[in-house]
C-alpha cells in the first residue's frame, strides 16, 4: 500500500474534508495605506487586543505579589516579579483538607484524558468505518438516533447513567468516568470518522475485499494507516474537550479523582480567609496550558478539527 | 422467503459486533435514559428514584419556584444576547478577515484562542477583570471618573451581563470561523457580478451574501443555541449562580436538585423542561433540513 498514488488520494481525500480555509485568494490590493486598509487593521488589531486582554491579566497577575496587586489594578505590569504564586499554586494550595495543590488535580486529569481520548477514538472509528463500509439493516437509525442525541441536553441522561454506572460497579471510578466520555463523544466523532472514510475511494475497499481481507484487515491495514489525518484532527478535539470537562468530572467521581478544572474551581472559589489573587491566576493558567498548548502547536488542524464537526455533511 | 430472514440478521456479522458500542449509547442512553427522566419526572422522587405518579405536581411546583423562573428568564435573556451579538460579531469578524488582509492566520489564532479553554478558566479570568476594587471599574474610577459604576459580579441587575461578556469572549472565534468558512464558500463570480452592477459592498453583503449563507447560519445557530441551553460550568466559576439568585441557570438548578437537594423529581422536571425548550429550536430545523433535501 506504499505506492505513492495512494499516498496522493489520501491527500486529495483529506483535501475534500477541509473546508475552504486555505488562506486569501484573488489580485492583490494596490495600496498598503488606504482608508479602507486602516479601517480594517485597526478594527482587528482592536479586537485583538480585547481578546487577548484577559491573557495578559491572567499572566500579570500570577507574577505580583499579593501587596502589589493590593495597590495596584489588574492591568499594571509586575514590579517585581515573583514565580511564588505558581509554585503555590501547583503544590501548595489547598482544597478542602488537602494542602498539595493543583498537581493532584493535574494528574487525575491525565490519569482521565490518556483512556478516554483512546477508548473513544478507538471506538467511534470503527463506528464509522462499519457505517461507511460495511452497512447493515437499521444502521442508519441507529446513527441518526446518536446525532439527535448530541443536542440533547447533557441534564436528562446525566440520572440514568448514574443508575447504570451503579449497576455495572463503576460510578466514581476513573473507567466510570471514561465510559462516559466515550458516549457523549461518540455522536461527534462518529460522524467525523464516517465522513472521511465515505470521502476515501471506494476501489481501495473493493480490491482489499477482492484479495479477501475481511471487516477488522481492512480496517487495521487499509483505513488506519490512510487516516492519519483525520485520527489527529479527532486527537485534538478529544484531549481539549476531555481537559476542560467539568460537569462530568463533578458528577461521576469522587473527590480525590476530581479533574483539573473541578479543583481549580475549588480552590478558587472556596478558599476561605484572604483571597489570593496571584495564586488563583496562577492556578487557572496552569489549567488552561495543556489545550492552549495543544491549540498553538496544531493550529489550523484544530480548525479543521471543529469545522468539520460543525459544518456537517 | 423462509430461510431469506435469518440470513439476513448474521450476514455482516463483524460489522454489527462492532456497532454495538453505538446501537447501545444511541438506543439505551441516549433513548431510553432521555425517556426514563421524562417518566421519572411525574413521580415524586425524592432521594432515590421511586414509581410512584403523582401526575404535573413536579412541574407545577417548579413553575411556582421563584428560582426556576428565574433561571429560565436568564436563560432566554443570555440566549438571545448571545446569540445575536455573537452571530453579528461573528459575522462581522469573518468579513473583515475575508478582505484579502495579511496576517489572517495571526488574527485568526488571535479571535479563536478563547475557544481552546474551558468555561471554568474562562469564568475565572473574568471574574478578575470584573472585580470592582481592582478590575475594570476600579481603573476607570482611578482615572477620575469617582461615579462610574460597573460591577457585574455584585449588582443583580447587570450580573447575567457579565456572564455574557464572559460567553462571549469565549464563544465568537468559533462562529467567526464556521462564517469564514461559509464565505469562503461563495462563488467569486457573485463579488464581480455585484461590482459590475455597481451595488455598493454592504448591499451585497446584506442582500446577496446573506441569503445564500443560509445553511451555514441554520448550522450555527443550531450548534450554539444546544450549547447555550447547556450553559453550567461558566456562571459556577463566575458568579456561583449569585449575587444571590441573579445569574442561576437551568441546567444548574437541575444539578442542584438531583445531586445537591436530593429532590430528584425537581431535577428531572427541570432537566424535562430543558429538553422541550431544545425541541422548540431543534424541530424546526430538522424540519426545514430535511424537509427541504426531499424537495430537491
Amino acid at each position: 500500500m506504499s505506492d505513492p498514488s495512494s499516498v496522493a488520494m489520501a491527500g486529495a481525500a483529506a483535501d475534500a474534508v477541509r473546508p475552504v480555509l486555505s488562506g486569501p485568494s484573488g489580485r492583490r490590493p494596490k495600496r498598503a495605506i488606504s482608508p479602507r486598509n486602516i479601517v480594517i487593521y485597526g478594527t482587528l488589531g482592536l479586537i485583538s487586543i480585547y481578546y487577548l486582554l484577559p491573557l495578559y491579566v491572567m499572566v500579570v497577575t500570577s507574577l505580583k505579589g499579593m501587596p502589589e496587586i493590593r495597590l495596584g489594578n489588574v492591568f499594571s505590569p509586575p514590579v517585581e516579579i515573583t514565580f511564588q504564586p505558581w509554585v503555590k499554586a501547583w503544590a501548595e494550595a489547598c482544597t478542602g483538607l488537602n494542602c498539595d495543590g493543583l498537581s493532584r488535580g493535574f494528574w487525575n486529569s491525565v490519569r482521565i484524558t490518556v483512556p478516554s481520548v483512546i477508548v473513544s477514538i478507538a471506538i467511534a472509528s470503527i463506528n464509522g468505518y462499519a457505517l461507511a463500509n460495511w452497512r447493515f439493516k437499521g444502521a442508519n437509525f441507529f446513527f441518526s438516533v446518536l446525532i439527535f442525541g448530541a443536542f440533547i441536553p447533557y441534564q436528562v441522561m446525566l440520572y440514568p447513567i448514574v443508575i447504570m454506572m451503579r449497576e455495572i460497579g463503576l460510578y466514581g471510578s476513573l473507567w466510570g468516568l471514561v465510559i462516559v466520555h466515550t458516549i457523549f463523544g461518540m455522536p461527534i466523532l462518529t460522524l467525523l470518522f464516517r465522513n472521511y472514510f465515505t470521502s476515501l475511494p471506494e476501489e481501495l475497499f473493493k480490491a482489499a475485499r477482492v484479495d479477501g481481507a475481511g471487516f477488522w484487515g481492512i480496517y487495521f491495514r487499509i483505513m488506519v494507516p490512510m487516516s492519519m489525518p483525520i485520527f489527529v484532527v479527532a486527537m485534538i478535539l478529544q484531549v481539549t474537550g476531555i481537559w476542560n470537562d467539568f460537569l462530568f468530572g463533578v458528577i461521576y467521581t469522587k473527590p480525590d479523582l476530581y479533574p483539573m478544572t473541578v479543583q481549580l474551581n475549588n480552590i478558587v472559589n472556596s478558599t476561605q480567609g484572604v483571597k489570593e489573587y496571584n495564586v488563583n491566576m496562577a492556578a487557572t493558567i496552569l489549567t488552561g496550558l495543556v489545550p492552549l498548548v495543544i491549540y498553538f502547536v496544531s493550529g489550523k488542524l484544530f480548525v479543521r478539527g471543529i469545522a468539520a464537526g460543525a459544518v456537517k455533511g | 422467503m423462509a430461510t431469506g430472514r435469518p440470513r439476513q440478521l448474521f450476514r455482516n456479522i463483524p460489522s454489527k459486533i462492532a456497532a454495538i458500542p453505538m446501537i447501545l449509547t444511541a438506543s439505551v442512553v441516549f433513548l431510553g435514559g432521555t425517556l426514563w427522566t421524562i417518566a421519572y419526572s411525574f413521580t415524586n422522587s425524592k432521594l432515590l428514584p421511586r414509581w410512584k405518579l403523582v401526575g404535573l405536581d413536579q412541574y407545577e411546583r417548579l413553575w411556582a419556584t421563584k428560582r426556576w423562573i428565574v433561571s429560565f428568564e436568564n436563560l432566554f435573556i443570555y440566549g438571545v444576547c448571545s446569540l445575536v451579538f455573537s452571530l453579528v460579531i461573528g459575522f462581522v469578524l469573518a468579513a473583515l478577515m475575508d478582505q484579502k488582509i495579511r496576517f489572517e492566520n495571526t488574527f485568526r489564532t488571535i479571535i479563536l484562542y478563547p475557544f481552546a479553554l474551558s468555561f471554568i478558566v474562562t469564568g475565572l479570568v473574568w471574574q478578575w477583570i470584573l472585580n470592582p476594587d481592582f478590575g475594570l471599574q476600579g481603573i476607570v474610577r482611578g482615572l477620575g471618573w469617582d461615579s462610574f459604576s460597573f460591577d457585574p459580579l455584585y449588582n443583580p441587575d447587570i450580573a447575567i451581563f457579565g456572564i455574557l461578556i464572559a460567553g462571549l469572549w469565549q464563544g465568537t472565534g468559533l462562529v467567526m470561523v464556521l462564517m469564514l468558512a461559509g464565505l469562503r464558500g461563495i462563488d467569486e463570480d457573485i463579488w464581480k457580478a455585484a461590482r459590475v452592477d455597481g451595488i455598493p459592498m454592504w448591499k451585497t453583503y446584506l442582500f446577496v451574501v446573506i441569503p445564500m449563507m443560509r445553511p451555514v447560519f441554520i448550522t450555527t445557530i443550531v450548534l450554539i443555541a444546544a450549547g447555550i441551553v447547556r450553559l453550567y460550568d461558566l456562571v459556577v466559576a463566575q458568579t456561583g449562580g449569585g449575587p444571590g439568585i441573579a445569574t442561576e441557570m437551568p441546567a444548574k438548578y437541575v444539578y442542584d436538585y438531583m445531586f445537591g437537594g436530593q429532590n430528584l423529581g425537581q431535577g428531572f422536571a427541570a432537566s424535562t423542561m430543558m429538553l422541550l425548550s431544545v425541541l422548540v429550536v431543534l424541530i424546526p430545523w430538522a424540519y426545514l433540513e430535511f424537509g427541504g433535501k426531499k424537495r430537491v
